[in-house]
């Protein structure tokens, strides 16, 4: 594997490979000495146009376990304002000897882009309102935690899923492991041809948690909405978009006592989840958390460690 | 960068030492199953009388993937022969190999402490076959990162020679005369469904 | 110096002469004779072209295009005029800058360069620039746009209509809600774009705004044009409005003719114009439509870009493709080679509707004797790749690149002067 560009180019094997090698990883985060040294001497540049202190942090630590060094760039508001394309940019950062480029952009595409202009490995830490892989595979790593197998396991994905990288790439990835993903959102929040993808789809979050719209929800993953989406008419009051479709204590009795309550975090409450369900037993946000370190490892190590492609 | 790309392939974290290819060649058997078991004992022995020195305060550490069945063999014969049972662990080497950068992305294997772990106890580390030393240094520095041991020994089950490594074993259950271009397997029932030895190649 | 075009098929009829003596088709038989002979046995004669969509970019981006090397693209791709959209910089919403403009254009002399005013000034969609000044300039400004924006305002679109009725303009219209599509809506609203994550332009968009504006053009009696159609149902309404005696016109791209958005799936800028690629359905019904004259006209939206301009992510990049060069090939691979036009369609399609709807004097006239020798040569039968470094244009964002066009423009005579002959331009014809 070259690049993690979208979570749709990881076979079911790369995958399950990636989930084991992140629970090898995991073991690291409780010893005393956080180092393990497969990534000696290599560069990793978290290379962010977009803000994400939770992200960035999290593959940084992850590099820095694995001991490689770690630069963070921030190129926010770069290229277009400065007149500097995107394209310069990029071949300055990975002509500094840069083994790996971790990217995230708020632009849709911009880091396959990016990986057609460079020599080096290229990490998709979030593309716009594209794909998350790592997001996905740490949410994953969650809920196999959880729930051991995921094959035929039920998650619901709340939320604004048009504006929605970590929905895209849990979709994809959840099915490719054998899961089967119900969308919840209002149609305004749905995007254009999701019936042509690999999920079901519902506008009722009480029918969905309930089990009536698509039989019963071994987890649910609630997404964060943001609030400027009110402006852009997607729905009409927090209040009315919380009663619709937050996860109030309510709804979270409609869940079996197991199911576990992922967020991709920075949690809204009162809006998309209640504080109840956010601060129960169920929830899964801090695993979440470690989990997301745990993994970012496994794809560093698994990117990285071992032969670079040969030319034959 | 012309040309056309190969990925990299995946290697097993067991093949390194023994040095096994793909290719399957002639194999003759250098230990039978019934050898297997009585070098096994021997080795059970030759610890037992070391380690009661110091009341069997020890532990063994299994290599992944063959030395870890070869561990809780041999404590299962301590325990039947001293009546003492030694706490096993495994001890994944593959993050500390010195040839990561040759070969394909290997998968990991498991690191579990041993009860009570190892600060200040005598750890055995317990491998399959000696070779070039290196996975024995690597699991050196593995084992640095783990805690810090009153002794490291080494116990293998087959020591085949050409060393590449100021390093030798405490524990030899058989040396094999070998040349370099041969292949040394040891088949364990718990991985590979029957117990032997097997050089292949000339 | 008389000049003599030797056997070539008119229209893709039979082979004719054609003598030509200070920039006029004198004489038209066999066995003419003249000072200069160009050979053209096996190729079509056809009207020169007239584009009623070019970015020339100058006034201010004269990185990414100027009038002399946008000149030369278009004479090279066989036309003989085009309407240099007013969105430069400053914007042509005054008499001073479209006489500029067409004054360049003349000293160049490789087209005519017929200046397109804006219809409101600065671009603003607010209030209406000097329409009336631009009319009565020496640039005699015919078609006014604000492309690149829609003018969306109901009001001032209706006022821009009636504005023009004095002197024949047209308003071109950019359709597209701003509401329904933003600035950074980018892909067809579909599934691919739903997939891709990128922002949706639906359809409606478009069509929407197109069905407004027949109806503001029958109720003002004004001549409405809208550019770039790209969707089906744009094509059914504008069908509608020519059924119902509305006197609308209407333009294709020729990379509307023969892309779809699935070329998105890479995301490559290169593929990112505006309006977008839309799906094989659509591009069914604007080949239809091109075909049975609900569509007039082709027009290239060539929109030349500096490298640094699409070296982002799809979302950030500029919108655009150059075409001016590539337009009659694509023209023949998507119309003739399907039997949908012939080439007396085609001289129809590319000059004689797109020159009476820009009012544009001496372009577009049948072939024959007392006609200004406008003319375009092509051999309809030799390919080409598209090679865009090869490009006369400065923009080299083709999304035709390493693509095989089944026909090429030969020769091009404005007024008689030959600007481009055996596919290169004329050495008297290299532009200042």
């Amino acid at each position: 594997m070259k690049h993690l560009l979208s979570a749709g180019d990881l076979s079911r094997d790369e995958a399950l490979a990636i989930l084991d090698t992140a629970e090898r990883m995991h073991a690291v985060q409780t010893r005393e000495v956080k180092k393990l040294p497969p990534l000696r001497g290599r560069t990793i540049v978290n290379l962010f146009f977009e803000d994400s202190t939770r992200t960035r942090s999290s593959f940084e630590i992850a590099g820095k376990w694995l001991s490689a060094d770690v630069i963070n760039v921030s190129a926010e508001g770069s290229s277009v304002s400065k007149g500097e394309s995107l394209r310069d940019t990029v071949l300055t950062v990975a002509a500094m000897g840069v083994d790996a480029l971790v990217v995230r952009h708020n632009a849709s595409g911009a880091v396959a882009r990016i990986a057609g202009w460079v020599d080096c490995h290229v990490i998709n830490a979030g593309d716009g309102t594209h794909e998350h892989p790592t997001q996905a595979l740490l949410d994953a790593y969650t809920l196999r935690s959880r729930l051991g197998d995921l094959t035929d396991r039920h998650v619901a994905i709340v939320g604004d899923i048009t504006h929605s990288r970590v929905a895209r790439s849990n979709v994809l990835l959840l099915a490719t492991l054998g899961a089967r993903v119900t969308l919840v959102a209002p149609p305004t929040l749905m995007p254009s041809g999701v019936h042509s993808w690999p999920c079901d789809v519902s506008w009722d979050l009480d029918d969905v948690l309930s089990g009536k719209a698509s039989g019963d929800v071994d987890a649910v993953m609630m997404l964060r909405v943001q609030r400027e989406r009110m402006s852009g008419g997607y729905f009409p009051t927090e209040r009315e978009y919380a009663i619709s479709y937050g996860l109030s204590p309510e709804r979270l009795d409609l869940l079996g006592a197991d199911a576990p309550v992922l967020h991709p975090g920075p949690m809204n409450r009162g809006l998309e989840i209640s504080s109840v369900a956010a601060d129960s037993a169920r929830s899964m946000v801090l695993e979440q958390v470690q989990a997301g370190v745990s993994v970012r490892m496994a794809v560093l190590y698994r990117l990285l460690s071992g032969a670079d492609e040969v030319t034959v | 960068m012309p040309g056309r790309v190969r990925m990299p392939s995946e290697a097993t974290a067991a093949d390194a030492d023994s040095g096994i290819s793909g290719t399957s060649r002639p194999a003759s058997v250098v230990l039978s199953d019934a050898d297997v078991a009585r070098v096994t004992d021997r080795i059970a022995h030759q610890i037992i009388e070391n380690v009661a020195k110091n009341d069997f305060d020890a532990v063994l550490l299994g290599i992944p993937t063959r030395g870890v069945p070869l561990a809780h063999r041999l404590a299962d014969r301590i325990a039947v022969f001293a009546g003492v049972s030694l706490p096993v662990g495994s001890l994944d080497i593959t993050l500390y190999r010195d040839d990561l950068r040759l070969r394909g992305v290997r998968p990991l294997g498991a690191t579990a402490e041993p009860e009570g772990g190892i600060d200040g106890r005598t750890v055995i580390l317990v491998d399959d076959v000696l070779f070039s030393g290196r996975s024995a240094r690597a699991a050196l520095d593995a084992l640095i990162e783990l805690g810090r041991p009153r002794a490291v020994q080494l116990a293998v089950l087959v020591d085949r020679g050409h060393r590449e490594l100021p390093i030798r074993a405490d524990y030899v259950g058989k040396n094999l005369p070998t040349s370099p271009s041969q292949t040394v397997r040891v088949l364990l029932a718990e991985v590979d469904g029957r117990d032997a030895v097997l050089v292949e190649g000339s | 110096m008389t000049t003599v075009i030797r056997g070539a098929a008119l229209l893709g009829a039979k082979p004719t002469d054609v003598l030509i003596d200070d920039g006029v088709i004198v004489s038209m038989g066999r066995g003419l004779t003249g000072d200069r002979d160009i050979d053209a046995a096996g190729l079509v004669l056809l009207p020169g072209f007239v584009d009623l969509h070019t970015h020339l970019r100058e006034p201010g981006r004269e990185d990414a295009e100027t009038i002399a090397t946008g000149s030369a693209a278009a004479a090279l791709g066989g036309f003989t005029a085009v309407h240099a959209m007013a969105n430069t910089t400053p914007v042509a919403d005054s008499a001073e800058i479209v006489e500029q403009v067409a004054r360049r254009g003349a000293q160049v002399g490789l087209v005519d360069v017929r200046p397109v005013g804006a219809v409101s000034k600065g671009l603003d969609g607010e209030t209406l620039a000097e329409i009336g000044n631009m009319a009565r300039s020496a640039a005699a400004v015919r078609v006014f746009s604000d492309d690149g924006r829609c003018v969306h305002d109901s009001r001032l679109m209706r006022r821009a209509l009636e504005y023009v009725k004095p002197f024949g303009g047209v308003i071109a219209q950019h359709a597209q809600d701003p509401r329904l599509a933003d600035h950074a809506a980018c892909a067809h609203e579909g599934e691919l774009s739903g997939r891709l994550g990128l922002a949706g332009w639906p359809a409606v968009a478009e069509e929407s705004i197109i069905a407004r504006d027949v109806m503001l053009a029958e109720h003002t009696g004004s001549r409405l044009h809208v550019c770039h159609v790209s969707t089906a149902g744009s094509v059914e309404v504008i069908r509608w409005a020519k059924a119902r005696g509305i006197a609308v016109t209407a333009e294709v791209t020729p990379h509307h003719l023969l892309l779809t958005c699935d070329v998105l799936s890479g995301y490559d800028p290169v593929y990112k114009v505006n309006p977008p690629l839309r799906p094989a359905a659509d591009v069914e019904a604007l080949r239809a439509g091109l075909a049975d004259g609900t569509i007039d006209a082709v027009a290239t939206d060539h929109a030349p870009h500096a490298a640094h301009d699409k070296d982002h992510a799809f979302g950030d990049a500029a919108f655009g493709m150059v075409g001016l060069e590539t337009a009659l090939g694509v023209v023949a691979e998507t119309m003739v080679g399907t039997g949908l036009l012939d080439w007396a369609g085609v001289a129809d399609r590319m000059s004689t509707r797109p020159a009476a709807i820009g009012r544009v004097a001496g372009q577009g006239a049948a072939l024959e004797v007392g006609a200004p020798a406008n003319l375009t040569l092509v051999d309809p039968a030799a390919a080409w790749t598209v090679v865009p470094a090869g490009l006369a244009s400065k923009g080299r964002n083709t999304p035709f690149a390493g693509r095989s066009l089944p026909a090429t423009v030969v020769a091009t005579l404005l007024r008689g002067h030959v600007t481009v002959l055996d596919g290169a331009l004329a050495e008297a014809a290299v532009p200042v």
